[in-house]
């Protein structure tokens, strides 16, 4: 059962010498191979590998070594480069790519002794809400496996959830952290962009993303982030303020906090059950001593539309590199390079990858840059001043992650459009480069979770840790288990 | 840039772009997404009853300049380690179809 | 038979001489076996984020200060979307509507007439890889994508290729003093894209223009531009149209050719870099770099002319190369007789650079070392013959010309008493001579005055030895 534990929890039965690391990696393994069959969270794992480190990390602790992770297993979202390791994102164009270097984020954890036990599945290149538009097979969600983990971490969303690991890593564009972590009824944070060097985390929209970690609780987070943050001189975007200590910032009550509620957010279009969750998460942050009040977001209506211009603008061009020359998937008897171009590409992209870039190309084509490209970015402008001002008056802003709880595989995946408008509150956060985290606040009907959303501003990370983890000790909502991880509780 | 195009042309030419992108699509394809995309690209008119007079096109998420590195030379990395990872190569070079140029 | 007036607008890349790459830290030393200078950045790899040269951008603005340019006090890179093999992202960091520097220009003489090209701006970018082309296959060197390039564009000013050449010859120049880049056009370091249009006499708009891509030699863009002048005119009178393209200049035959237009339009998709923050360059650092910049060739020029007393012609050959230039200075500065130093220079120094095919820096004799010849004949310790043995002793074993002259005892004798010895000894020996001068033979003279040289080993004063000569055959 060393596999349902958090990283502290681990940390500290490995510190008092209750278990060893590699008794950890077993019991993970023990897990997946029980129930990822059934979820496929993972793309592939590096059981030898893990063992290894496992016993090379007793060693190094019997010696006295320190290391805030030293001999914890951590499982990564198949879209950051790991040295000597495949690195998919996915899609069939990364198939044969071994990564000949470590993502700045895995070389600070793994300076820590972390172990990387395996990749998790993701929507291709981090496009989707889903999970199905991955290349290698949908996940499903541990908590009823007719339904989507959500996405596009929704391997790791699965496999923190069905207790397949101890921690996991994720990333967010728009939401992909924040949802699947709501979908799978597990924490997932999206630090304030540049608070978490890219270098290493293959590139959808370059402005937007950003690396988060995915656990079982808001300490682990807290302390992932704590590791990962930070100043690189490989990125130019990152941020040079020092790192707090996050962990410290943790406290049982709010006191002294003002939740926000954006009244743009509570209007049609919620699922009864999310807005009931979400309102009594609500009330359970008043009881804590917040102040509550309304805040306005004006141009959340047209949040989505700016989004699917930049994301997939920046995307198209981000893209252009996977061309079947240097590395990956390269299509069979072209006759010359355009030729190898557009049949690589035509092979090894899937259709949700195909309809970004082309959208992307579209809006930064001759003629169409000014209305919409140009624009969309003049209105990002409007929704990061839509924060400010409403941070003026709030310290976090509180809201549903996803209108909805998890649907059904396949429900969605016809109708883009529609899947695109369910990011309505998590792609606000990243236009504005804010922060946001998603904390378990119920089960829809008793059965699915939901994710309570908490907004702060650009590096607010202390108060929505604070507020996140005040509100999850006060509830019980992270004590309930999906069915695998029930399966999976040894 | 300057040009606008989007008040004549109603429907996005996808074979055009796709082209530009360097994609192959199929006839099935390119039916599938015409709808799908029209329908998405009509939804950003929402956009264009914004007054965005004035006010400055935000291309990063964080205020920062001047950031740069100093000139010094590191080691990259091996030539094995990417001619290992391409599909083709030959005599230390990545090979592709011949380029006719 | 109308008559056509030409339009030539350039544009300049120029590799700038970093140790690393633009955007990573991989070496940018030519000749390197293929694929030795990669990283996950200039092979672009996924994850992979670029980096600014800090030197990379202080030398662009360094460039754009030679050139009389404002230096943007904003500016960014963006994206040029295009799919090429030698592309590694298939897109190219460059720089649209907020390049580094903007406006400026180059002083230019023609045939004696005096202009100024117009520069619109300098943007900085990334260099593609090499591709190699064999019978059925490509190969790609990727050791120079990623190098730092400027590119400077001209305005449409100049009007026949010898224009552009004078340009191109005086931006080179101007670069070389900057000491930005090494121009090296055979290593590719200096390339030129030529536009090139005709219109006839009396229009006011510019014709359809053409360009040359690829240039890598002065010959080659001189005789392209007069092809294609020629062309073009020929086209036109024959009531042909002129199309906008890309043509390709074919050394062997000596003709350019369209390139394969391709069957899309071209659409760059520029669009912000959203990887590298801009570049907002504080006024104070602008002037700072400002303050170290080396003086212009023309400035330098006029420098020797007004501070050196030196003719016209002496410093526009020393000021032609900026080392030469300040190989001249160096020694001016030290020695009593700067015309005497560019004499040296122009003839024995760069003489013997021709020769062994050396540059400045690698000459053997120290600009002080050679004023102090100088000065050694000036004061008329050594004479002009001694002078150039010294000169030979110096080159070939180094060493101070005051301590060649002592150790070898080459200091020329000046002592009137030790002369008149000779002198005597030389007039009795040569009783022929002597007569032959008191009949008026002035020939006679020069030899008796040899024969005292040589009796002395060529230490004497030969001013001196006339003198006394004279002297006593006239008594």
């Amino acid at each position: 059962m060393l596999n349902t534990l958090t990283i502290h929890e681990v940390l500290e039965r490995l510190n008092r010498g209750e278990c060893r690391s590699e008794d950890v990696v077993n019991s993970v393994l023990d897990a997946i191979r029980r129930t990822d069959g059934r979820v496929h969270g993972y793309l592939t794992l590096n059981e030898a590998d893990a063992l290894e480190q496992a016993r090379a990390a007793d060693r190094a602790r019997g010696q006295g070594a320190k290391g805030r992770l030293l001999g914890v297993p951590i499982a990564v979202k198949d879209v950051l480069n790991v040295k000597g390791q495949p690195c998919t994102c996915g899609s069939k164009i990364l198939k044969g790519y071994i990564s000949p270097y470590d993502a700045t984020a895995i070389a600070r954890l793994r300076a820590e002794g972390a172990i990387f036990v395996g990749r998790t599945n993701m929507d291709e290149f981090a496009m989707g809400s889903t999970t199905e538009n991955s290349a290698y097979g949908v996940t499903r969600n541990p908590w009823d496996l007719a339904y989507v983990p959500g996405g596009s971490s929704g391997g790791s969303a699965a496999v923190v959830a069905a207790n397949e690991c101890v921690a996991a890593l994720g990333s967010d564009t728009g939401g992909s952290v924040r949802q699947p972590a709501s979908f799978c009824g597990c924490v997932g944070l999206k630090p304030t962009y540049g608070r978490i060097s890219r270098y290493g985390l293959t590139a959808y929209a370059s402005s937007l993303d950003q690396i988060g970690p995915m656990t079982k609780d808001v300490r682990d987070a807290a302390l992932l982030l704590e590791i990962m943050a930070g100043v690189d001189e490989a990125d130019s975007t990152s941020l040079p303020q020092a790192v707090p200590d996050y962990q410290a910032a943790l406290t049982k009550d709010l006191k002294g906090v003002t939740v926000g509620l954006p009244k743009e957010y509570f209007v049609g279009g919620l699922d009864t059950e999310v807005e009931r969750c979400v309102q009594e998460a609500i009330e359970v942050c008043r009881k804590l001593g917040a102040k509550i009040v309304e805040v306005s977001l004006p141009h959340t209506r047209v949040a989505v539309d700016t989004y699917y211009i930049i994301a997939p603008a920046e995307a198209s061009a981000n893209l252009s590199r996977f061309d079947g020359v240097r590395y990956g998937y390269r299509a069979q008897g072209a006759v010359d390079p355009l030729d190898l171009y557009k049949k690589t590409r035509a092979e090894g992209f899937g259709p949700e990858v195909k309809r970004r870039i082309i959208l992307g190309t579209y809006v930064l084509s001759s003629g169409y840059y000014d209305a919409f490209y140009l624009r969309a970015q003049k209105v990002r402008t409007l929704i990061r001043r839509d924060f400010e001002a409403a941070f003026a008056q709030c310290s976090v802003i509180l809201s549903p992650v996803a209108p909805t709880p998890a649907y059904q595989i396949g429900e969605k995946s016809s109708d883009p459009l529609q899947m695109y408008l369910g990011d309505i509150f998590t792609v606000p956060v990243n236009l504005a480069g804010i922060c946001g985290l998603s904390v378990p606040c119920g089960l829809a009907c008793g059965r699915l979770p939901v994710g309570l959303h908490v907004m702060g501003p650009a590096l607010g990370e202390e108060t929505i840790l604070r507020t996140g983890y005040a509100f999850e000790q006060a509830t019980e909502w992270r004590s309930q288990r999906s069915k695998m991880a029930v399966e999976n509780a040894g | 840039m300057t040009e606008d195009k989007t008040q004549s042309a109603k429907k996005m030419d996808v074979r055009y772009v796709a082209n530009l992108a360097r994609l192959n699509l199929t006839d099935g394809e390119v039916v599938e997404f015409q709808s799908q995309l029209d329908h998405i690209v009509e939804h950003f008119n929402q956009l264009r009853s914004l007054n965005v007079d004035g006010v400055e096109p935000m291309a990063h998420a964080t205020p920062i300049q001047n950031v740069f590195r100093e000139d010094v030379v590191r080691p990259g990395l091996d030539r094995d380690v990417i001619l290992n990872n391409a599909p083709e190569q030959s005599s230390g070079l990545v090979m592709v179809p011949t380029i006719v140029e | 038979m109308t008559t056509y007036r030409v339009t030539i607008g350039l544009e300049v890349h120029v590799q700038l001489k970093t140790k690393s790459k633009m955007f990573c830290s991989c070496s940018t030393d030519f000749g390197a076996s293929p694929n030795t200078h990669v990283c996950p950045v200039c092979m672009g790899y996924p994850g992979s984020l670029p980096v600014m040269n800090r030197e990379a951008i202080r030398w662009t603005v360094i460039s754009g200060l030679m050139l009389g340019c404002d230096i943007n006090p904003y500016s960014k890179f963006d994206r040029k979307n295009y799919f090429y093999p030698d592309m590694p992202k298939n897109y190219q960091i460059t720089q649209c509507d907020k390049p580094l520097c903007l406006g400026g220009g180059v002083d230019i003489e023609v045939a004696g007439q005096a202009m100024r090209i117009g520069i619109t701006r300098i943007h900085q970018e990334e260099d593609v890889a090499k591709n190699m082309h064999y019978a059925t296959w490509s190969g790609i060197d990727y050791n120079r994508a990623g190098v730092p390039l400027m590119e400077i564009v001209s305005e449409p000013d100049m009007e026949s290729a010898d224009e552009a050449i004078a340009y191109l010859q005086t931006l080179r120049q101007i670069l070389l003093y900057a000491e930005v880049s090494d121009c090296n056009m055979e290593e590719g370091n200096m390339r030129c894209d030529v536009n090139v249009s005709i219109r006839p006499e009396g229009q006011t708009a510019f014709g359809i223009k053409v360009e040359i891509k690829n240039m890598n030699s002065f010959k080659g863009i001189y005789n392209a531009l007069n092809y294609e002048i020629e062309r073009q005119q020929e086209a036109v009178r024959a009531g042909e149209k002129i199309i906008q393209e890309t043509r390709r200049w074919d050394v062997d035959k000596g003709q350019t050719f369209s390139m394969r237009t391709k069957e899309d339009a071209h659409d760059y998709r520029y669009f912000p870099e959203p990887d590298l923050m801009p570049v907002a360059l504080p006024a104070s650092l602008v002037a700072e770099w400002a303050a170290t910049l080396p003086l212009l060739p023309a400035q330098r020029r006029e420098k020797f002319v007004s501070e050196f007393g030196l003719p016209e012609y002496d410093a526009q050959v020393l000021a032609a190369d900026k080392a030469v230039g300040d190989y001249f200075e160096t020694a001016a500065r030290v020695s009593r007789n700067p015309k005497a130093v560019s004499n040296w220079v122009m003839t024995d120094v760069l003489r013997t650079l021709t020769e062994k095919a050396i540059p400045i820096a690698a000459f053997k004799i120290a600009p002080a070392a050679l004023a102090e010849l100088v000065d050694l004949t000036d004061s008329k310790v050594i004479n002009s013959n001694t002078a150039r043995d010294v000169f030979a002793i110096m080159l070939a074993e180094g060493g101070r010309a005051k301590e060649i002259v002592t150790a070898r005892g080459l200091a020329q004798v000046s002592d009137a008493g030790a002369i008149e010895a000779i002198v005597a000894q030389t007039i009795a020996e040569n009783p022929k001579s002597v007569e032959d001068f008191r009949n008026g033979k002035a020939a006679a003279m020069k030899f008796l005055v040899g024969q005292v040289m040589k009796l002395s080993k060529g230490k004497a004063n030969p001013q001196m030895a006339g003198t006394l000569l004279e002297k006593k055959l006239s008594n």
